[in-house]
């Protein structure tokens, strides 16, 4: 599957990377907060006026990578979004309260369900092909990067839409401080949308070799898929990026998954980047695709030239382990 | 409050209801509401009911009563005049 435009908004500052670069600073302080270009360019502001952040954030990804790859209608739309649109729920539960289950404006109601980011992109592109939004938690992501592939799969030539969108809200930062989530890790956010394909083409940035998948996995699971995860490669792995954090809950399987690899091989930690959220993976994958397009990795003191493999590793806290393997085309 | 006033307190209800990128100055109270003026579209209108009764207490009785009263700005203000029952105290 060929990444042929793709787009990503982040508390890195990403969305123009493609005209200036990327200065790797790591976020500071407890919450990231998504560095958002100025949509006005992008979305109609007629339009604009009543999306949220997530919507906005990827609706402008969205648009973006389908610009880079030059497809106008894809074939098909597919999100991840594990936390949906929490803003737009949070507006329509409070004035449920505050005005007693009467009088409730639609908007924020219409605009409260997981699927609003895909059917808002659909809706500007007056697009009535196959979308579908998935909610699994840290594998929302991967869920929605499988179904594009069986997409492909059983519909050759079709562009496929796929991407993922999280926010952070006031709100829902208070709540998942107060969990204890944000205790070792920062908060974090972002949108990230990618046009795949089955053939390459001159626009190709990357190849999605493989997506693979464990829920709470022992020892022995990892290490089992890691080995047959390498052994379809179709190379060495140049790169592990991450999401390992600074004191992470899951550091033993991290550990266990670079001594498997190579004890030798570079790792980045991702999410000092992006901050902690369950779709970080699309950041992830954006930024490998990224790095794979550029064709070389210079970053945290790493000079990696020419990079082939970059394989994507995240044990979520709540249990769910992906891998995703990307390859430069 | 007079209906001049009246004018002027709904085209800035109407842009914080509906999050309009434009000035109440911007708002020309005879234009239409709808598809060319501000284009408003079915959502609004919606809003445009739930701020009628939250703000005013009136209640659109009949439906079909809908595209008259929510034509303009002045539309609305008259309507709101007509219905308006006074607050008790």
């Amino acid at each position: 599957m060929y990444i042929n435009g793709a787009s990503a908004i982040s508390p890195l500052p990403v969305f123009d990377a493609l005209s200036s670069g990327i200065d790797f600073i790591p976020g500071e302080g407890k919450r990231l907060t998504a560095s958002e270009p100025a949509y006005n360019n992008l979305i109609d502001p007629r339009l604009s006026r009543r999306m949220s952040r997530v919507i906005r954030m990827g609706v402008a990804t969205a648009m973006d990578a389908l610009r880079q790859a030059g497809v106008s209608n894809p074939d098909a739309i597919i999100t991840g979004t594990a936390y949906g649109c929490l803003e737009d729920t949070g507006i329509f539960l409070k004035r449920l309260v505050e005005n007693g289950e009467e009088m409730l404006t639609p908007t924020a109601f219409i605009q409260s369900t997981h699927n609003t980011v895909g059917a808002q992109v659909a809706l500007l592109l007056k697009c009535h092909s196959y979308n579908n939004t998935y909610v699994q938690r840290a594998q929302s992501f991967e869920r929605s990067l499988q179904d594009a592939r069986l997409w492909i799969t059983e519909n050759p030539g079709a562009a496929v839409l796929v991407g993922a969108a999280d926010e952070l809200t006031d709100f829902s930062y208070a709540l998942l401080e107060r969990f204890g989530l944000f205790r070792h890790q920062s908060g974090g956010e972002g949108a990230a949308y990618f046009l795949v394909t089955d053939n390459p083409s001159e626009k190709s940035w990357a190849r999605i070799e493989q997506v693979s998948t464990l829920f709470e996995p022992g020892l022995e699971e990892l290490h089992d898929l890691t080995t047959a995860l390498l052994g379809g490669a179709s190379g060495p792995v140049d790169l592990l990026l991450s999401g390992e954090e600074e004191t992470d809950y899951n550091a033993y399987q991290y550990a266990e998954l670079s001594t498997l690899l190579s004890s030798e091989m570079p790792v980045i930690r991702y999410k000092k980047y992006c901050g902690t959220y369950p779709t970080a993976t699309a950041f992830a994958s954006w930024l490998a695709a990224w790095w794979l397009k550029a064709g070389k990795v210079e970053v945290d003191g790493i000079q990696l030239p020419n990079p082939r493999r970059i394989l994507i590793y995240q044990a979520d806290p709540s249990g769910y382990h992906s891998f995703i393997l990307l390859a430069a085309c | 409050m007079n209906r001049e006033q009246l004018v002027e307190e709904l085209k800035q209800q109407i842009i914080e209801q509906l999050n309009l990128q434009v000035q109440p100055a911007d708002i020309v109270a005879s234009d239409p509401l709808f598809n060319e003026g501000l284009g408003l579209d079915s959502i609004d209108a919606l809003e445009l009911i739930v701020l009628m009764q939250q703000k005013y207490r009136i209640k659109l009785a009949n439906a079909e009563d809908g595209p008259k009263i929510f034509q303009s700005v002045d539309t609305m203000a008259d309507f709101i005049l007509a219905n308006q029952t006074p607050q008790a105290g």
